[in-house]
């Protein structure tokens, strides 16, 4: 396995305290500069490409056919990669704070599953109701985490009841989605399929602005339950000892976690794996402990942009986003595992 | 969701309910009645197994075609060349399953973990897709050694990654690991999958789990391994148990702490892969039954292993018969039944803290 005389391994990378705290700057800003070229990448890359000078000078709005390609076009698929997978990996720090597992993810309480049935139910068994998949995403996901709460209420949620619950529900509702998948018509099968792995293709302003909105509501929303999470990192009964309420502490998080993947998921369909990575991928960047909430987000911008970028024009066939977005959350993952297991050797 | 109705009537009882569990005498007495029990149901499902099916045969019919006796050749042909190896798969899948998922859980002391999450679902998977879309594979006796090679890559490529750079692999890390391959993985099914409608049928069938045209053709390649991995499954209990009082102890205890992990991982492999080959993904048996199986006997994990080898079984083959009449004549994979048997029984299990932590 490894050579007789190493001694053993510390559990996180060491680093002095003084390059720690530099990393908590360094990486973030980095994150961030890495952001903005993409973005402007993104926004000139097209069928009428555009270089990042005329990018910038056509956010003026003067520059007639190239400020509407920017504006109109290609500004809301980018800014909807940041905001969701910005949001998605917030929601994701958030879950794998509450349930205290590594494996945590939104997905634990069923809403993409639950969003799922929604729209297959929608597209297989109601199709003449003609309800857009949004609404059915919505309330197939929403009554699912409600679901599994309730069920998983007993004098209190506790993460372990919640996890079984979620897990429970989800492998039924998984095995609903694959049922009617399996009776419904190829056609609609493949394309049902096709929105459950998760696409931007066909954002635009209407969409995007209310979702932006909300969005930017639970991100501050966030900042409230920054403080009682932490305490309840420690232990309920540490927690509580602190005076911290628990019940309403926990369905707070619950309830931004839940609302952060739901907006995404509404819009773009459950993009997988962006909240379960991103707050690992910060962890790893960022080192120390606590929650890296920030750079989840900006870890979850970075990885759901890139992989819309290259989605979008470095394939051969167009494919949904979420493909891409597992494809290269999970190799980058391999590769942070790697090097992490070089430094501490 | 059915199980909502059932929760008031549990809810007044004190949690001393399960007390029986507490006592070392009363616990021994109970995981032998549960053990002895577990075995008699086994038996009954194996007989339903032959017994029901979409082509009504008569007990008696059942039996002399079992025996060799005076039968039809269209009833015989539905019990020896159909329901029996299906009945095997359905026993040997399952018994796998469940000890995998016990391994797994005592290993990662997570109980979220369940066989697939080492990347092995998704690595044989990943064989069956390839085969699907580029050699045209069609046949479920066709996939059972791609899906067996994909098992082991995928598996051996976590266990790398998963313990390079620390003396054994560490949970945490594996887990991760496991994660991050199986994404990756599942993420380029998806791609083969929506890329053309035929491969999307084909694979669509195999990922729903389903122990239909089960042969024997399918069923013995992989018996060796699911073998082996019930072999050093066996030799490991005693050390999981070290395990499980943490590392430094096991360590004082005499366990070696890297031998019982890549065992446990060696266990995972052949358990998984195999039942995988044979069956598709199956998820759920291999998460619920160790739970069960721990609220039944405590936490010794070789009480926990033995009967998770007995209730998995029962689990798929009662869900595999359901499956077989509840849309008759058409069948329901059996993936999609146990979900829906074993799901509310977790929930009600959980409800009543009866499901405990690791």
């Amino acid at each position: 396995m490894s050579t007789p005389t190493t001694s053993p391994a510390p559990a996180l990378p060491h680093l002095p305290p003084r390059a720690n705290r530099r990393r908590r700057v360094v990486v973030p800003v980095a994150t961030g500069v890495a952001l903005l070229a993409l973005a402007v990448l993104a926004l000139g890359l097209g069928d009428y490409p555009l270089t990042p000078v005329e990018v910038v000078s056509a956010f003026s709005g003067q520059d007639g056919f190239a400020s509407t390609v920017v504006l109109e076009w290609r500004l809301p698929r980018v800014l909807a990669a940041l905001a969701f997978g910005a949001a998605l990996g917030v929601s994701g720090a958030l879950f794998q704070s509450l349930t205290q597992n590594p494996l945590g993810s939104p997905d634990i309480i069923g809403f993409s599953s639950g969003s799922f049935t929604g729209v297959l139910i929608g597209m297989t068994l109601l199709p003449a109701l003609a309800v857009p998949q949004t609404v059915w995403a919505l309330a197939g996901g929403l009554l699912t985490a409600l679901v599994v709460y309730a069920l998983a209420y007993r004098r209190g949620v506790q993460g372990l009841r919640l996890i079984v619950t979620g897990i429970a529900v989800t492998a039924m509702l998984q095995a609903l989605n694959v049922w009617m998948l399996l009776r419904a018509q190829e056609e609609v099968a493949m394309s049902a399929s096709a929105w459950a792995a998760g696409s931007l293709n066909l954002v635009d302003w209407d969409q995007l602005l209310p979702s932006l909105i909300l969005l930017v509501v639970a991100g501050a929303a966030v900042r409230l339950v920054v403080s009682p999470l932490r305490q309840l990192e420690l232990g309920d009964d540490a927690a509580a000892g602190h005076g911290l309420r628990l019940e309403p502490a926990r369905l707070g998080v619950l309830v931004l976690g839940v609302a952060l993947t739901a907006l995404p998921t509404a819009v773009a369909g459950p993009i997988a794996f962006v909240s379960l990575a991103s707050p690992h991928l910060a962890k790893r960047l960022v080192g120390g402990a606590g929650l890296p909430l920030v750079q989840s987000a900006l870890m979850g911008a970075l990885v759901l942009l890139s992989a819309d970028l290259i989605a979008q024009h470095a394939l051969p066939t167009a494919l949904p986003v979420g493909i891409v977005t597992v494809v290269l959350g999970g190799s980058y993952l391999v590769v942070l595992l790697l090097r992490g297991a070089g430094q501490r050797r | 969701m059915a199980p909502t109705t059932s929760a008031p009537a549990s809810r007044g009882r004190p949690p001393a309910a399960e007390g029986a569990a507490g006592s070392p005498g009363g616990r021994r007495t109970r995981r032998r009645v549960a053990a002895v029990l577990a075995v008699l149901l086994l038996a009954a499902v194996v007989i339903a197994s032959l017994a029901i099916g979409s082509r009504p045969v008569p007990p008696s019919d059942v039996w002399a075609a079992l025996t060799g006796g005076e039968v039809s050749g269209p009833d015989r042909a539905a019990v020896v060349d159909l329901r029996l190896p299906r009945t095997v798969a359905g026993l040997v899948v399952g018994a796998a399953l469940g000890v995998a998922g016990a391994v797994i859980q005592a290993l990662t002391r997570n109980p979220l973990a369940e066989p697939g999450v080492l990347g092995v679902n998704s690595g044989a998977g990943f064989a069956v897709a390839i085969s699907v879309a580029f050699l045209g594979v069609t046949e479920p006796s066709g996939y059972v050694w791609f899906a067996l090679v994909g098992a082991f890559l995928t598996t051996c490529a976590v266990f790398v990654v998963g313990s390079l750079g620390v003396r054994s692999p560490r949970p945490e890390q594996l887990l991760l690991a496991g994660v991050a391959f199986s994404a990756v993985l599942a993420g380029m099914i998806s791609a083969i999958r929506l890329s053309d409608p035929e491969r999307f049928t084909a694979l669509q069938a195999w990922e729903a789990g389903s122990l239909r045209d089960r042969g024997w053709d399918v069923i013995v390649p992989a018996l060796p391994f699911l073998a082996l991995g019930v072999l050093v499954a066996l030799l490991l209990g005693g050390s999981l148990n070290a395990l499980a009082l943490g590392e430094d102890r096991a360590a004082s205890l005499g366990a070696s702490v890297a031998w019982t992990r890549g065992g446990a991982i060696l266990v995972i492999t052949l358990l998984a892969g195999g039942a995988t080959a044979i069956a598709g993904p199956i998820a759920f048996v291999g998460l619920m039954i160790p739970h069960a199986a721990r609220w039944l006997t405590g936490p010794d994990q070789r009480w926990i292993m033995t009967l998770s080898f007995l209730l998995a079984p029962i689990l798929l083959l009662v869900s595999d018969i359901i499956g077989r009449v509840i849309m008759w004549p058409g069948e329901v994979p059996v993936g999609i039944v146990t979900a829906f048997l074993g799901g509310p029984a977790l929930i009600w299990l959980v409800r009543r803290r009866m499901v405990s932590a690791l």
